[in-house]
């Protein structure tokens, strides 16, 4: 990587932190800390969607494991909290593996692996909502304890920079991806495989890699959920809502690109929160922004947000002979 | 260096190929021709790995890999190209070559300037940047051989990396093989354009209806009733010596 990769890095996180200082606001920041919870965990799909050209359908499997693990291990367990969340992590990353495993070995594809993930999500919220462990529908509650060490503060600010923290570390990791032998091969998996294959890339390691990698960010992204709201059900922690969640930001921001999850968090969520501002009686008023949203960016901008903005920019610059960055996704 | 033995591959009621035997020593080109439909490609796919024969042995180097993985292979030294061209569309010439460098070249910076290096051998210096769905026939042709070559393959199966060429572009591209060859890679190639066969490649082997018919100098093969028979019906050698007497 080099200075000009992690500049703009740099620059959103240095803003974004500056943010609390101006905003006091604590529904604002109770906005901004929900908004960076999806954006992180949509930076997780976008790993395995974005650069792997694997839609999951299903990723709530990962955010629900990254909360019930962290809930059930400080509940019944006494587990700290930390810790709880660095086991989250790794249970995420081994269930991604594992769903990975099973699907890419039987070599699925496309919609035949969107609709196994989502039947894997399923499956889990059925069985959280059912087992006595996972505390069946009453879901499980989170001892307010207000302490560091519980991973609970008192000022939300404070939980802001900590999931800003993991936003970035994830932007960083994801410039890596971009830069390294292991992205190069990931997008040629996804551009074509049995090009890749020709060419000595070991396609399933590779997917498995990246689905293992996506569970982990994922997961990381449910347990800090839980950790702020102290609260979680099955279909809270394994709902479609969050599948769809998380796969919308990163179609709408710019699939496969390292800031798209990230913009399309904030523009969904920022849209979302200004009509209901507006419309504030017509309940799931957000929801129908978000679908008009999708619309406008699958009929006008295939590359999403960046995309368009990317193809914006060479059109000004009068560059027609290079075409925009939409071929890549044409074929998705 | 690579030997095919007796393989077969059937496709449900259809006997792709039958029992084909091939050898060939390290250096040199040599030609693989049939008619179409004859399982040249078949034959291809079963020796890089992406279609498991029904029957017989490959060894490569004297070691067995009639059961490896096509990413093993290409680990092993056994570089392809696809008849029809498979480039990374998004991907830029320059990145889709370099994901065939980073098989010998773990690091960015190396892998990125084999890819350019490859890139100018094969007269694609000055496209590095452009997306590959943009080039042209040609040019896609060239990015296929480039990738092959950025893998540092010992083998290198082309096939019909000349296919739907003009003969201005056909000339262009022959040195560039030759230049391959005189560096030490074996090739082994696919390929209709006789012209092309007789220039480049020191041995052919002929294949028709999944079985090889003969083997030998172009020249010879070219001559040869079964061959000639095997592209222009049965019948057709002894028609052709006829005529020629007459003409002649």
């Amino acid at each position: 990587m080099t200075a000009r990769d992690l500049i703009p890095i740099a620059v959103l996180t240095v803003l974004a932190a500056l943010l609390p200082l101006v905003v006091t606001s604590s529904l604002v920041l109770n906005f901004l800390v929900f908004m960076l919870i999806v954006a992180l965990g949509a930076q997780g799909w976008n790993i395995l969607g974005g650069f792997g050209g694997q839609f999951s359908f299903g990723h709530a499997a990962f955010f629900g494991t990254g909360a019930y693990v962290t809930a059930i291990l400080q509940l019944r367990y006494g587990v700290n909290a930390w810790a709880g969340l660095v086991l989250a992590v790794a249970a995420g990353a081994a269930v991604g593996w594992v769903i990975g495993f099973l699907s890419f070995r039987s070599r699925l594809r496309g919609s035949y692996f969107a609709l196994v993930t989502l039947a894997f999500a399923e499956v889990f919220r059925i069985i959280a909502n059912a087992a006595s462990f996972t505390g069946g529908a009453a879901g499980l509650l989170i001892k307010l304890d207000v302490r560091a060490a519980n991973l609970q503060f008192d000022d939300r600010a404070v939980f802001y920079w900590l999931v800003l923290a993991f936003v970035v570390s994830v932007l960083l990791l994801t410039r890596w991806i971009q830069r390294s032998r292991f992205g190069a091969q990931l997008v040629a998996v996804r551009e074509n495989e049995d090009a890749a294959k020709a060419l000595g890339v070991n396609a399933l390691t590779v997917k498995l890699r990246a689905i293992a990698l996506s569970g982990g960010v994922t997961a990381l992204s449910g347990c800090l959920y839980a950790q702020y709201f102290l609260y979680i059900d099955a279909n809270i922690a394994y709902g479609s809502w969050i599948s769809v969640e998380l796969l919308l930001a990163p179609i709408i921001g710019g699939v496969g690109t390292v800031f798209g999850p990230v913009v399309g968090a904030l523009t969904l969520h920022g849209l979302g929160e200004v009509a209901k501002q507006f419309a504030g009686r017509i309940p799931g008023i957000d929801l129908i922004v978000f679908g008009g949203v999708l619309v406008l960016a699958v009929a006008f901008a295939r590359g999403g947000i960046l995309g368009l903005l990317e193809r914006l920019r060479d059109r000004g610059r009068g560059m027609v002979t290079r075409g925009p960055k939409e071929v890549s996704h044409a074929g998705r | 260096m690579l030997a095919v033995d007796g393989v077969s591959k059937r496709f449900g009621g259809l006997m792709a190929v039958d029992g084909a035997t091939l050898a060939l020593q390290p250096g040199g080109i040599v030609g693989l021709i049939g008619p179409n439909g004859a399982g040249k490609t078949t034959l291809f796919s079963m020796i890089s790995g992406f279609v498991a024969p029904t029957d017989g042995r490959i060894r490569f180097e004297g070691t067995d890999i009639t059961a490896e993985e096509p990413h093993r292979r290409a680990e092993r030294g056994i570089g392809r190209t696809f008849q029809i061209v498979q480039p990374f569309a998004g991907l830029t010439v320059c990145e889709n070559i370099a994901v065939g460098a980073y098989l010998r070249h773990a690091k960015r910076a190396d892998a990125t300037a084999k890819a350019r290096d490859v890139a100018r051998r094969v007269g694609l210096g000055s496209e590095l940047d452009r997306p590959a769905g943009g080039l042209t026939v040609a040019g896609r042709k060239r990015l296929e051989l480039a990738r092959a070559l950025a893998t540092e393959p010992k083998l290198l199966l082309l096939d019909e990396v000349l296919a739907g060429l003009n003969p201005s572009e056909i000339r262009d591209i022959i040195p560039v093989i030759r230049g391959i060859r005189d560096e030490g890679v074996t090739i082994l190639m696919i390929e209709h354009v006789m012209q092309a066969v007789m220039n480049l490649c020191e041995r052919v082997y002929v294949l028709a209806q999944g079985r090889m018919i003969a083997e030998g100098p172009p020249a010879v093969v070219c001559a040869d009733t079964r061959v000639i028979e095997a592209y222009l019906g049965h019948g057709a050698a002894a028609r052709l010596k006829a005529e020629g007497a007459v003409h002649g």
